[in-house]
Parts: C-alpha cells; structure tokens; sequence
C-alpha cells in the first residue's frame, strides 16, 4: 500500500520534472526571440533591406547579403537535390544489405556530423584552388551542398522506408518494372517526406558562415552578384561581422539581420510542415 | 616599352586626378579590386571603399575578413590586390610571395591603441605600469598570481579577474609581444573572447575585473569602463588621439598597414584608390575610432607609392 503511494509520487514527480525542461528550451527560446525583436525590429525598413554595406550603421544595409543568400540558396539546391535524392533511392531501393551497404551507411550518417568548418576547409582545398573557383559562389554552393548531402540522404532513405511494401507489391504484381515502382509509386508516395527533408536541410545552409568564410566569402560587396562566378557575401557573415563592430548601432543591425534570417528560415520550415500535411493527407 | 610609357602617364593622370578630388573633368574609371585580410583594418578600408565608390561608382571593390595571416596566403598566391594588416608581414610571408614572384608595397594606413580598462567601481587603480602588465600577464602568472595586492601592495586583498582577446587575434598577439616580450605566450586563465564586445560587457559588470582591447571599443563604452594610464617608465599616458599619434602612449599602440600587389599597382583603379586611401584615411580612420597618423607621414606614404608605381610600371 505504502509502497503503490510512492510509485505514484515518482511518477508525478517525473510528468513535472519533463513538463519544466520541455519548457527551458522554449521559454529560452521565446526570450532570445523577444529580445532580438526589441532590439532590431524599429530597425527594420525597406531601405535597411535595399542599402549597400556601410560605416555608418544607420546607412548600412543587407541589400547584397541578402541576394547572396538566396543565390546560394537555389544553387546549393539544384547541386545537392539531385545527387542527394538518387544516392539514397540507391542505398534503399537497389543496393543489397551487406557489410559494404553497411559501412556507406555508417559512414553518411557519421558525415551528417562533421562540423561545417570542416566542409569548408576541403571546399576551399578542392573547388576554390584545385578546380581554380575561387571564393565565388559556385564554390561556395558547391561546398554548402557537401554539407547538406548527407541530410538530404538520411531525410530521403526515411521517406522512402516509410513507403507501405503494399504498394510496392501491388506494382509489382501487376507487372511493373522496378524503376516503372520507383518512379511512379514509391517516389510519390514519399515525396512529402523527401521535400520536409530538403527544405530542412537547405534551410540549414542559409544559416551557415564558418565553411562559406573559409571558402572566401566576403564582408563588403558593394554589387550584387549577377553571375554563380561572381564574389559575394551571405546575411550570416554581415551579421556576424557586425556582431563584432564597437558602435552600438550595428548591434541594431546586427538584430534586424538576425529578424531577416530567421523569418526566411522559419518561412522554409512552414512550408515544409505544409507540404508535408497537404501529402500526408493525401496518402490517406 | 611604348605601352608601359602609355601606362605610366594614364597611373600619372590619375594620380592627379585623385588629388583635385573635387574638380569635375574626372576620368571614369571601372574594374574590380579585391582586397581580403586583417579585420582590424576592415572598417577602415570598407569605409574608404564606401567614399571611394561616391567617386568611382564602376569599380567594384570587394573585403574579405580572412585575418592578417589568412589574407596574406591569399595574397602570396596572387589572388588579392590589396591585403590588409594588423602588423608587418612576416618572413614566412615574405617567401611565400618571393615563391610565386609576388612583389608588393606596404603602407601604413593608421594607428589601432589599445587600451587597458577595469571597472569604474574600481578605485584603488590609478594607473598601471609595463612591468605590473608584464607581471599579471606571463605565462608564469599563471595560478600565481591571483590577487590585487601581489601587484601593487596597497591594492586590495582582492582576486583579480583578467579579460583578454582570443588567442587568434592580432590584438592578442601583439599585446603579448610587447608586454610580455614574446608573442603569442601568456597565462592561459583568462576569461578571453574573439568578439571585443563580449569583453565589455565582463569588466562592465565585475569590480574586480581587468582587461585589454581596441581603443574603439572604450570609445564606445566610456561611461561603464575605466580607462588605466599605462607608465613605460615616463610617467602615466592615457591613450588619446593626441598621445598615440606623437607616440608618447606606448607601446600599447600598433600601426596598421595595406600591401599592395606590384601587377595590381599597374592598373589606374588600384593606383586612384591607394591614393584615395591615403588622402582620405586621416578623416576616415577618426570616424570609425582609430587614430590618423601624422599629415606630413600621409604625403610623404604618397610619394613613395608614386615611386613605387613608377619603378614597377617601367619594368
């Protein structure tokens, strides 16, 4: 009797212990967040979005950053989509569990892991000096979709595992070859998965700095980029580079930079969760 | 050789031009510079890329913030025109640029102080000499010394919390090499910080907190720190624009340079910006907290990169 009294003080006490914690995150959460709109929101105008770079931090602008951003944005896609994509539908679909299939394994998601310095290092040795880039934004796409491949990978083997084999085996059944099953079964159906686990990852690459400095990206571009062989910045390093600036204005900036990112990563995050739902309710 | 005569008179024109910045009948001129190195030297070389640019709106400037050694490597390889940096470049550099048949010029562009602070509630500091510097700093400080009074014994019975830039920073490297005597070697138990503003906010909010950084950043923050005069042995100097720039502040304050690429200093847009750089740094470096050198030092910086354009073009 005593001992069913206690079990169940346990366990009350475990429900609040795990309700304070699920709380920590958001609740530190919710006070960066407020902080970071107090301090940049008055900030925010279309001319902070339209100016060029400037000393003075009323002046100065994320007009090139921004550009730049979403330039690596789409090229960091169209190298990392198609490559990640077929790698995995390999890895699930055709290749045979061994020990290699295994070991690729092992090794794809132990990539997932590797710090994003680390991928800008080998994008500066191979793409901007072996292949002779540069700090352009080819080779600082190129470096982002190393960084994101495996992601992609390990979303798109999920999406494709989740596929119920009753589809598989109805196609087959009916005569179907094993691409004919890939492509008009098995994609489909897993394609609200592989499109959440893309935009995830590319959202992941809009907010990187460290690989793309590395690589040679720059703090001040007075031009927006017009070519993927064109220099350019990205908003990370502006932020960060006016992280480190004495006068308390480009803090303010440095915020509203901040407001500016995390509203285009959110944005991509939304639409993945609604791509993912409108799919789902398909399958359904 | 008539083509390098044709050279040599467009760079000459040029430099005239630069100098009647405020006539009408300017040549236009267009191209690319890239510059790339120090971050110290970024907001100095952004802010007359910025002006230039008012001047020049075809010339495509872009800075990169790869650090003093970072730019150099990029420089060596021939892939700046321009590095920026915090200090002279090193012999290792110098090969590096021999290696691949890189010539260049450097020039100093401004002054970066670095200035000494604790917290205001702190009374007992007056000011600090290089030897108490030297003594709180060393390596072998560490855990020895701990508290105010092994400084300076009527100081406090006190621990003493010491704030410092990051190990990788220029700052770092050359407040060692000048306090302690070797660059790069200190006690490692400090609190340190690549971000110069972290480092406010920490003596701002401990009394019993000492550091260093950019002048820059007490000028930004004048009410929550306190600025320590440091004694050579002449006597206490507060670092000012005035004791920086006549050198009595020392040797807590360093010179900061552009190199220029000799294959770059042939083309008229590089030639009109280094020009640009030198006759707008003195007014441009006090906006952003930096202290101008001498004006006699600007001119005579012209001249030389005159010769130094001249001597490389008729080659």
């Amino acid at each position: 009797m005593h001992n069913t009294k206690k079990n169940r003080l346990i366990d009350k006490s475990f429900q609040f212990w795990g309700i304070g914690n699920t709380f920590i995150g958001i609740v530190l959460l919710a006070i960066f967040i407020g902080y970071i709109v107090y301090l940049g929101a008055s900030r925010l105008s279309f001319d902070f979005l339209s100016s060029l770079p400037s000393r003075f931090p009323d002046k100065s602008g994320i007009y090139t950053a921004m550009v730049g951003s979403v330039w690596i944005m789409f090229l960091t896609a169209i190298f990392a989509i198609p490559i990640g994509v077929s790698a995995a539908i390999y890895l699930e679909e055709y290749q045979k569990k061994n020990r290699f299939a295994n070991i690729l394994e092992i090794n794809i998601s132990n990539l997932a892991g590797v710090p994003s310095i680390i991928y800008g290092l080998l994008g500066l040795q191979v793409f901007s000096r072996t292949i002779g880039l540069g700090g352009n934004l080819l080779a600082g796409a190129l470096t982002l979709s190393l960084l994101i491949l495996p992601i992609i990978i390990v979303a798109t083997r999920e999406a494709l595992k989740a596929v119920p084999n009753l589809i598989k085996d109805a196609s087959y059944a009916l005569g179907a070859t094993k691409w004919q099953t890939i492509r008009h079964q098995i994609l489909p159906a897993a394609s609200g998965g592989i499109m959440t686990g893309i935009i995830l990852s590319i959202s992941r690459a809009v907010g990187e700095a460290a690989p793309l400095i590395v690589v040679g990206a720059l703090a001040y571009v007075p031009f927006v980029p017009t070519s993927p062989m064109d220099d350019f910045s990205v908003l990370p390093i502006q932020i960060f580079n006016w992280i480190s600036r004495p006068q308390a204005g480009f803090i303010v900036n440095a915020a509203a930079g901040i407001i500016v990112l995390l509203v285009i990563t959110f944005s991509m995050n939304l639409v993945a969760i609604l791509i993912r739902n409108k799919f789902e309710k398909k399958m359904n | 050789m008539k083509k390098n005569n044709v050279l040599f008179l467009a760079a000459l024109s040029l430099i005239f031009a630069a100098c009647n910045s405020k006539s009408t009948d300017k040549t236009t001129l267009s191209g690319s510079i890239k510059i790339d190195g120090s971050s110290t030297v970024y907001p100095l070389t952004e802010a007359v890329a910025e002006e230039f640019r008012a001047e020049q709106p075809k010339v495509d400037i872009t800075i990169g913030v790869s650090g003093t050694g970072g730019g150099f490597k990029k420089f060596g390889r021939g892939e700046t025109d321009i590095s920026d940096a915090s200090r002279l470049i090193k012999d290792s550099e110098i090969e590096l640029c021999k290696e691949k048949n890189i010539h260049y010029h450097g020039i100093p562009v401004a002054y970066d102080g670095m200035a000494v602070l604790v917290n205001p509630a702190n009374h007992w500091v007056k000011d600090i000499t290089v030897e108490e510097l030297k003594k709180i700093w060393e390596p072998e400080a560490q855990n020895v010394i701990k508290k105010w009074n092994q400084i300076r014994a009527e100081w406090p019975n006190e621990e003493i919390h010491l704030y410092g830039p990051g190990v990788a920073s220029g700052t770092y490297d050359y407040f060692t090499e000048v306090i302690v005597g070797k660059s790069g070697s200190s006690r490692g138990d400090f609190t340190a910080s690549e971000d110069d503003n972290v480092l406010v906010q920490g003596i701002k909010g401990d009394k019993f907190a000492l550091g260093f950084f950019g002048l820059a950043y007490y000028e930004e923050n004048k009410e929550s720190l306190k600025l320590v005069p440091v004694d050579n042995g002449n006597g206490p100097v507060s670092p000012t624009f005035e004791t920086i720039k006549n050198k009595t502040y020392s040797p807590l304050s360093r010179p900061i340079y552009i190199y220029v690429n000799s294959t770059a200093a042939q083309r008229p847009e590089v030639v009109a910006f280094v020009n640009f750089y030198l006759k707008s740094a003195s007014v441009l470096s006090k906006e952003i907290g930096y202290i101008p050198l001498a004006d006699e030092l600007y001119a005579e910086e012209l001249k030389k990169f005159e010769t130094f354009v001249n001597t490389t073009t008729k080659k």
